[in-house]
């Protein structure tokens, strides 16, 4: 391991000297973070799976409700979003600082845009007075209620992951301003790429479910 | 018995230990690794009390029939905080939080865990978890009353204060992610030159298999309980049958995890027990190989059979058959550690010291508790003793005469090298004995109570389950008077002013070369490791 | 060895801007043609793309955006376990609910 032979450098100040900057050990504890998130919405496919598998058409008339072309526009805009955040951490590998930070702050313009068409989105259903518990909804099929209640919920704990996404990324913004990261201490920014990378995959396996199981 | 220490080079006894730092908020925001591990030491001890406590007050309800010392509603608030505080805060963490942290690092010859910050956050997590539920007994409008694994649909209806208690687990399980996270890294970057994976000592194994699982399983709990408090609050209707949700699916997501949180539980305490008994028979651990193999067996196989606890619930058919046959097959990794910790002893100079005296009460508790186990894997079984005291019986074989007892070994065993200080043997075999005389009158006769026909969470009882009863309630007494005994033992023993060598047992992992306790560092100079593990021969130990 | 000598030593693969631009129109491309499969109101058609494009969207966001390609084989097995640990789960448990 390369670790044993870092220098061991006494500090005094601080209670455990010559802290380490493993650079594949921060890798690999992200990704092993991922695999927890994976699995956390794995728990709510579970659910979808079973409920859409005795329920299969309520689940497609449900659907036939939300608004496709929505859907598909926050899809584009994700996955746009997760180039931009992988072409930020090249250029900060090439020692392109500005580029490197413009392409972040498109990233989080898109995070935020996606946010903004889902706002209206859940807006707009809850208008139509469909809302977990709502008089409304409870006045219809079981599957339909399961549907939306899985709809709100599955796309309201992406959407949460989506503003935490964002907010990491403006930290990350300012530690690039800043010089705390740079091309060869970028780890931090790819982390936070593996995390937004992560919200992206969630949500390509949301659209088909959800908007396209009409 | 061979107690004198091999000099290590580079091992300078002059340096201060992990306590010379004084004061509360340098523990407060330690990053120690071995400070942290004495964190949650005292707050595990702790909770383990109250727990117990609430355990006692149960049994005494049960000292004679009808409404005694206390109301049905109040007997219900009990067993549901006494679940939640021993298997959320004393067992699922316990071996890996207290024992993993301290030990981890030494034992593959690092000088922390790989993410010391985030360790010290999940002792924080974990601490606000338990305070978080610790306060639903005082808030809201009443304490939970579901029992420990909240089943739908009356965790979503009752009045009492179920969501604090879910978000508190909620919270406790994000803690033991971190800490599996943290460990995998671990083992993964740290491991000091020479020490490969085959030459990990066998601790440090089980809690890789361990943390595996307490990092893939635990997200599946924390969803679940996650869309109880959404249920609660927003009748998102999931789970709620009223609105259209499976009951039935809240159990699969609870035991996805649930079950597979036992071997959280008990692998950790396989690994302390592989530790102990090569120590104490003076002889290398039979088998390591198969007992690797069998740690991450029992994690893969363990992860598939969690639907045994359903099988009255009304799945189909097929499934019941499916996780009946699964869960046969995970006693066959179970079994092979029994028979390789046996070998182990055959021919060994054993030594019947406190901490052996614990791990061999372990094998044969943890195999009572196993074998109990298996009867409720078959289905006709099942279905007659579902519910009632013979599955109480068994799983208290399983956490407290398995982790518990284990975790009592361990804490004997590792004292010395902790603390730098010793407890009297004397006190601590007395100790044991009670433990050991009472926990068998309490459970072995809850075994009978179940087969009897005793259900459980019943606040009272039939006359002809009294005499039962009432041995049980004996038992308790015993056991607790034991237990107090030990933990004023272990207490005691840090205010004699006794000085410890390196290496009281005669142990052969890195633990024992560094001095008790052990400095901030560890390690002056990280050792190279040269021979696998438990290699009971003095040349081999000669550094190289 | 200082961390930017590490970092040199164990992460030496930059991936220039183009590969990931192709990746991007692949994606979106496929996720045109998920819709249009959708829309063409032929029920296997679209189930087809669903247990199709939706995984091969995913594995091309998996191995070139978060970079798997060109990480260690443990991390590829970790992440193949991970992914084989959900799967089992999900199939575990329908052996409940397709045979009720």
């Amino acid at each position: 391991m390369s670790v044993s032979a870092e220098p061991q450098t006494a500090d005094p100040g601080s209670e455990h000297a010559g802290e380490h900057r493993d650079y594949v050990g921060a890798k690999l504890g992200m990704w092993i973070f991922v695999f927890t998130e994976l699995i956390l919405f794995g728990g709510l496919f579970v659910a979808y799976g079973m409920y859409r598998s005795m329920h299969a058409h309520d689940f497609h008339k449900a659907s036939g409700e939300l608004n496709l072309t929505l859907g598909v526009i926050n899809t584009v805009v994700l996955l746009t979003s997760s180039l931009t955040m992988v072409l930020s951490i090249v250029a900060i590998r090439l020692q392109r600082k500005r580029q490197s930070m413009l392409f972040l702050a498109c990233t989080m313009l898109l995070g935020a845009i996606f946010l903004v068409n889902k706002f209206f989105e859940w807006k707009a259903k809850f208008r139509h007075g469909v809302y977990p518990g709502s008089e409304h909804l409870m006045a219809r099929p079981p599957g339909e209620r399961l549907f939306f209640g899985l709809y709100f919920g599955m796309t309201g704990l992406h959407g949460l992951h989506v503003t935490v996404g964002v907010v990491v990324m403006s930290v990350m913004l300012a530690l690039l301003a800043r010089n705390r990261i740079h091309h060869s201490d970028f780890i931090k920014l790819e982390n936070t790429g593996l995390y937004w990378h992560l919200v992206d995959i969630i949500w390509i396996f949301l659209l088909p479910l959800f908007y396209l199981a009409a | 018995m061979s107690t004198v220490v091999a000099p290590i080079a580079g091992v300078s006894t002059s340096e201060p230990n992990f306590y010379a730092r004084k004061g509360i908020a340098s523990w407060l925001l330690t990053t120690d690794h071995k400070r942290i591990g004495i964190l949650y030491l005292t707050s595990m001890m702790t909770f383990f009390l109250v727990g117990m406590t609430f355990g006692v007050f149960m049994r005494l309800e049960h000292l004679s029939m009808g409404p005694t010392i206390m109301k049905p509603t109040t007997y219900n608030a009990l067993f549901t905080l006494h679940g939640v505080m021993m298997i959320f805060l004393f067992v699922i963490p316990g071996l890996s939080a207290v024992f993993g942290n301290f030990f981890l690092p030494i034992m593959i010859g690092a000088k922390d865990v790989a993410f010391p910050r985030l360790n010290l956050l999940s002792w924080y997590l974990f601490m606000t978890g338990a305070t978080v539920s610790l306060s639903s007994l005082f808030t809201g409008s009443g304490p939970p009353d579901t029992g420990w694994s909240f089943y739908v649909p009356y965790s979503v209806r009752t009045g009492t204060n179920v969501t604090m208690a879910v978000f508190g687990v909620f919270l406790i399980g994000f803690s033991s992610i971190i800490t599996g996270l943290n460990f995998i890294t671990t083992m993964h970057r740290l491991r000091t030159k020479g020490m490969n994976w085959m030459r990990m000592p066998l601790f440090p194994w089980a809690l890789y298999a361990t943390a595996w699982v307490q990092v893939l399983a635990t997200p599946i709990l924390g969803i679940t309980l996650l869309l109880v408090m959404l249920e609660r609050l927003f009748h998102l209707g999931i789970f709620d049958p009223s609105i259209g949700g499976d009951p039935i699916l809240y159990q699969h997501l609870f035991w996805t995890y649930s079950h597979p949180a036992v071997y959280i539980m008990i692998l950790p305490a396989m690994g302390a027990i592989s530790e102990i008994i090569p120590t104490f028979a003076h002889r290398t651990i039979f088998g390591y190989r198969a007992i690797v193999l069998s740690s991450m067996g029992i994690a893969a196989i363990g992860s598939l059979v969690w639907a045994h606890h359903m099988f009255t619930s009304g799945m189909s058919e097929f499934a019941i058959v499916v996780f009946s046959l699964l869960t046969f097959l995970v006693s066959i990794p179970s079994a092979i550690k029994v028979f390789n910790w046996v070998a182990t002893l055959y021919k060994g100079s054993v030594e019947l010291r406190s901490p052996m005296l614990f791990a061999l009460a372990f094998v044969f508790l943890f195999s009572i508790g196993g074998l109990t186990g298996l009867f409720q894997g078959a289905l006709a079984v099942n279905v007659h003793v579902h519910d009632t005291y013979f599955i109480v019986g068994h799983f208290h074989y399983v956490m407290f005469g398995g982790t518990g007892f284990a975790f009592f070994a361990a804490l004997h065993y590792w004292y010395p090298k902790m603390f730098g200080r010793m407890y009297s043997e004397r006190t601590a075999i007395v100790a044991f004995v009670h433990i050991f005389v009472g926990f068998n009158l309490l459970y072995f006769t809850f075994l009978i109570l179940g087969l009897q026909g005793m259900p459980r969470r019943y606040y009272d009882h039939l006359p002809r389950f009294h005499t039962g009863h009432i041995w049980a309630t004996i038992g308790s007494w015993i056991m607790v008077a034991g237990l107090l005994l030990m933990v004023a033992n272990l207490v005691r023993g840090l205010f004699r002013k006794t000085t410890v060598p390196a290496n009281p047992w005669g142990g052969v992992t890195l633990e024992w070369t560094v001095p008790s306790p052990p400095p901030t560092e560890n390690f002056a100079v990280l050792p190279v490791i040269t021979e696998r593990a438990y290699t009971f021969n003095p040349a081999a130990k000669e550094p190289a | 060895m200082n961390p930017s000598m590490q970092q040199k030593a164990e992460a030496p693969h930059i991936v220039g801007y183009a590969t990931f631009v192709k990746v991007w129109i692949a994606l979106v491309v496929l996720t045109g043609l998920l819709v249009g499969l959708s829309v063409t109101h032929r029920p296997n058609l679209a189930l087809l793309g669903l247990l199709i494009i939706t995984p091969t969207k995913a594995s091309l966001v998996l191995f070139y955006f978060m970079h798997l390609k060109y990480e260690s084989a443990t991390l590829k097995y970790m992440a193949a376990a991970a992914i084989a640990v959900l799967i089992i789960f999900i199939g575990l448990t329908f052996s409940d609910y397709l045979f009720r």
